[in-house]
């Protein structure tokens, strides 16, 4: 395994009150085993999760992004020990809980809970709203005063439902509806950490937003402590302190909210962010550049070598291909692993380039390119045009030297 | 039957008619509606829905689930059965009218002149046929072309959606294709035979933003070359600003804004249109403190709010006199040149608290 956590100086200076983190994570690893024949001969492993490093401050959001098969969600299970860790270490208020038994886990379990995505499969359809609410009380044998029933009533209160729906079964919700039952569930027990996983990516527009502000509204009423995994940006943005951004099993950055959105440092966070769509139409005249990264996620079952977005990064020279970039931090509560971050020192420099150019850039909008170059540019990398090649020599290893400044993210584009 | 729904729905009335083909709309919707006799009762999915479409251009159609953006998609295609649906109002595909063709003709038209693109591309496509089979058999239906040249047309379209190595992965079957590349896989089947009309029903929601970028612009380059109109139909905001040059706002059935991207963005008229976008986080803008939801849920389409639908979740619903806005429906009418809405409040009223209210917490 890779032990990324060496050269990272996370943990407690990095933090200005001083306090201990509430959940600590080091080197997390999961691997699925994949198995063939009769005997279940392992044959190989999807690396869902592959050394994560991070913690998580009491009282704070932390914001999780990536793509599907990131191992984001596989990284929520974790932690909250819905699956069992490979390796690495998971601290739960300073208690080791990697490999702890269910029996042990169990009184553990009431600080930290979980709110699922799909509203309509994490309630059993077969129990009353009171019921699903009540059994966190049953399992973990808390007597709350006046009884469990006044409990959960105000409990469907607090999370702006009609207390006297308590008889009622999940199918007689909206969608919004059901997520707040999810979420009553989850306070249940007055957890201390709250991990909700694409908590608000089911609802529609109008419900979301809805949700959003229950969840900003528990977090200071109850002083909750949040991990909120979602693959939207913008949601993202809008609920965390801090964000870690993952790629194919890796924390790739993990930042502040401001500093990451004015000055993402990572490329695959500068074309994930250049990728959302914005609601506006007067951007589309705009010289908005936006970054198209090439092809699909490779696979989990073999990621690539050195840095797992080098096959598809356009600043990628040859050590991103043999090293493994560590996660280190280049600014104040800024950490990235990248050898070449944008709007950052290079920590490479003079690297000879990779020489397949990965990527196209283009405007988008009323200055779109003629069909014909757009046809070109949708084309397989394998083809490389002649230009492109010629640009790619003209800018030999200049190109890492002047990475801090503006004109380096350009290059490329031309 | 269309008559009785005519009458239903005046909404027709305040809208230009523009009905035929001489002048340049190329698709023109008049007072669609389909209902669906259900045993909880009449489903009006969608309810007097009109609209025009030029050639060559975008229209996006928003709503939230149950909105009936995806009826509408799904009734200009002809793909509900006449048994379970009862459709009204008037279709015009380039001066044809489609509602009262027959079956047949309908179906010659279907992936010649238009065409759709769906939002799960691994339900949409056949798991049993290969994504090359399936491509020339689109390609087969209309055109009298042998097997080879068919096979040619497939891995050229194939190659122009951007799919590495055609050849090989023309023999592929979906499941051996990432969800980006299915998702092209598709709109190549739908572009196949140059549809001059493209319905694309939430395309992209399905994807990541990465691959979803990739396949707006893909669209939208192949949209330019072929100069097909393009009907969008999605729940994000984000993405029809990107494509769309007109927009269509439904609720409950029925349209409540339309106009251009432009006007529909920066001078909203529907206190609906005001509540979506302030319901979503912007990654555009400073950082807000809380989003601005709509309260409550979408309506059933059973039971109808009376008046104007959204009623309940109107937080101005009082503004207009006379409990108006509960017995009587508005109507669309024309707040500028090519915008209309529905709504009770007077345009004095809507700008006020639009410039006042609203825009100012975005």
């Amino acid at each position: 395994m890779t032990d990324p956590n060496k050269k990272t100086p996370v943990s407690s200076e990095a933090r200005p009150d001083g306090s201990e983190p509430l959940l600590k994570v080091d080197g997390l690893v999961k691997h699925f085993p994949i198995t063939k024949g009769v005997l279940k001969r392992k044959v190989g492993a999807v690396q869902a999760v592959d050394g994560l490093t991070f913690d998580v401050r009491p009282g704070e959001t932390l914001g999780v992004v990536g793509e599907s098969g990131c191992g984001k969600s596989t990284m929520g299970r974790l932690v909250t020990r819905l699956l069992e860790p490979t390796g690495g270490k998971v601290e739960f208020q300073g208690r080791d809980i990697t490999h702890m038994s269910a029996g042990k886990l169990r009184p553990m379990r009431r600080d930290i809970q979980m709110i699922f995505q799909d509203p309509y499969g994490s309630l059993n359809p077969r129990h009353t709203v009171g019921g699903i609410v009540g059994t966190p009380f049953r399992l973990q044998g808390v007597k709350p005063e006046g009884g469990v029933k006044a409990e959960v009533q105000r409990l469907l209160e607090l999370v702006g439902l009609n207390p006297e729906h308590y008889n009622r079964y999940p199918h007689e919700f909206s969608g919004g509806q059901r997520q707040r039952i999810g979420i009553a569930r989850a306070l249940a027990l007055k957890p201390k950490l709250v991990v909700a996983d694409e908590p608000v990516s089911a609802l529609d527009v109008s419900i979301q937003a809805q949700v959003v502000n229950l969840l900003d509204d528990l977090q200071d009423e109850l002083g909750l402590t949040y991990m909120i995994i979602a693959h939207d940006l913008s949601v993202i943005r809008h609920v965390s302190d801090r964000i870690a951004v993952m790629y194919l099993g890796k924390i790739v950055e993990l930042a502040d909210r401001t500093s990451l959105y004015e000055a993402p440092m990572h490329p695959y966070t500068t074309a994930l962010m250049s990728a959302v769509p914005v609601p506006d139409p007067r951007r589309r005249g705009a010289k908005s550049d936006r970054i198209l990264l090439k092809g699909d996620v490779p696979s989990p079952i073999s990621p690539p070598s050195g840095c797992r977005f080098h096959t598809r990064c356009w600043k990628a020279t040859q050590i991103c291909k043999t090293t493994e970039p560590p996660l280190l931090q280049l600014k104040t509560g800024h950490q990235v692993a990248c050898h070449h971050p944008e709007n950052g020192e290079d920590q490479a420099p003079g690297d000879a380039p990779l020489v397949a150019d990965v990527i196209t850039v283009k405007s988008v909008g009323a200055g779109a390119p003629e069909p014909a170059a757009a046809a070109q540019a949708e084309k397989p990398v394998a083809s490389e045009e002649p230009e492109e090649s010629a640009e790619s020599a003209s800018v030999p290893d200049g190109k890492g030297a002047v990475a801090p400044s503006a004109d380096a993210e350009d290059e490329p584009k031309k | 039957m269309s008559d009785a729904i005519k009458k239903d729905s005046p909404a027709a009335d305040t809208v230009p008619a523009q009905r035929t083909g001489d002048d340049k709309e190329f698709l023109s919707v008049r007072n669609l509606s389909v209902h669906f006799d259900t045993d909880d009762g009449l489903v009006k999915s969608v309810d007097g829905v009109s609209f025009d479409l030029k050639a060559g251009q975008t229209l996006g159609i928003v709503g939230e689930s149950g909105s009936g953006k995806s009826v509408t998609s799904l009734g200009i295609m002809g793909l509900h059965t006449s048994e379970r649906a009862r459709i009204g109002g008037e279709i015009w595909l380039d001066g044809e009218e489609l509602i009262g063709a027959g079956p047949e003709r309908v179906r010659a038209l279907r992936g010649q002149k238009m065409a759709m693109i769906f939002q799960d591309p691994l339900s949409a496509l056949h798991p049993y046929y290969s994504i090359g089979a399936q491509i020339v058999e689109a390609h087969r239906v209309h055109n009298k072309v042998d097997k080879k040249a068919a096979k040619k047309r497939a891995i050229e379209m194939l190659d122009r959606v951007g799919i590495p190595e055609p050849h090989r992965r023309y023999e592929d079957y979906p499941h051996q294709f990432s969800g980006g590349m299915r998702q092209r896989a598709m709109i190549a089947m739908a572009l196949v035979n140059n549809p001059q009309l493209l319905i694309a029903d939430e395309p992209t929601t399905a994807l990541d933003v990465t691959v979803q970028a990739q396949i707006l612009d893909l669209i939208r380059d192949l949209q330019k070359e072929f100069g097909s109109a393009v009907v969008m139909i999605t729940h994000d905001l984000g993405v029809v600003a990107e494509i769309a040059d007109n927009l269509l706002v439904m609720y409950a059935g029925r349209c409540i804004e339309r106009g251009s991207a432009e006007k529909v963005f920066y001078e909203p008229q529907h206190p609906y249109t005001w509540g979506l976008l302030g319901s979503m986080p912007r990654i555009d803008r400073e950082q807000t403190d809380r989003l601005i939801p709509v309260k409550g849920s979408p309506p059933s389409l059973i039971n109808v709010p009376s008046g104007c639908a959204f009623h309940p979740r109107c937080p101005y619903a009082d503004v207009p006199p006379d409990n108006i806005t509960r017995t009587e429906r508005p109507e669309l009418q024309q707040v500028s040149d090519g915008h209309y809405s529905a709504c009770h409040m007077s345009r004095e009223q809507r700008d006020r608290i639009w410039t006042e209210e609203i825009a100012p917490k975005l």
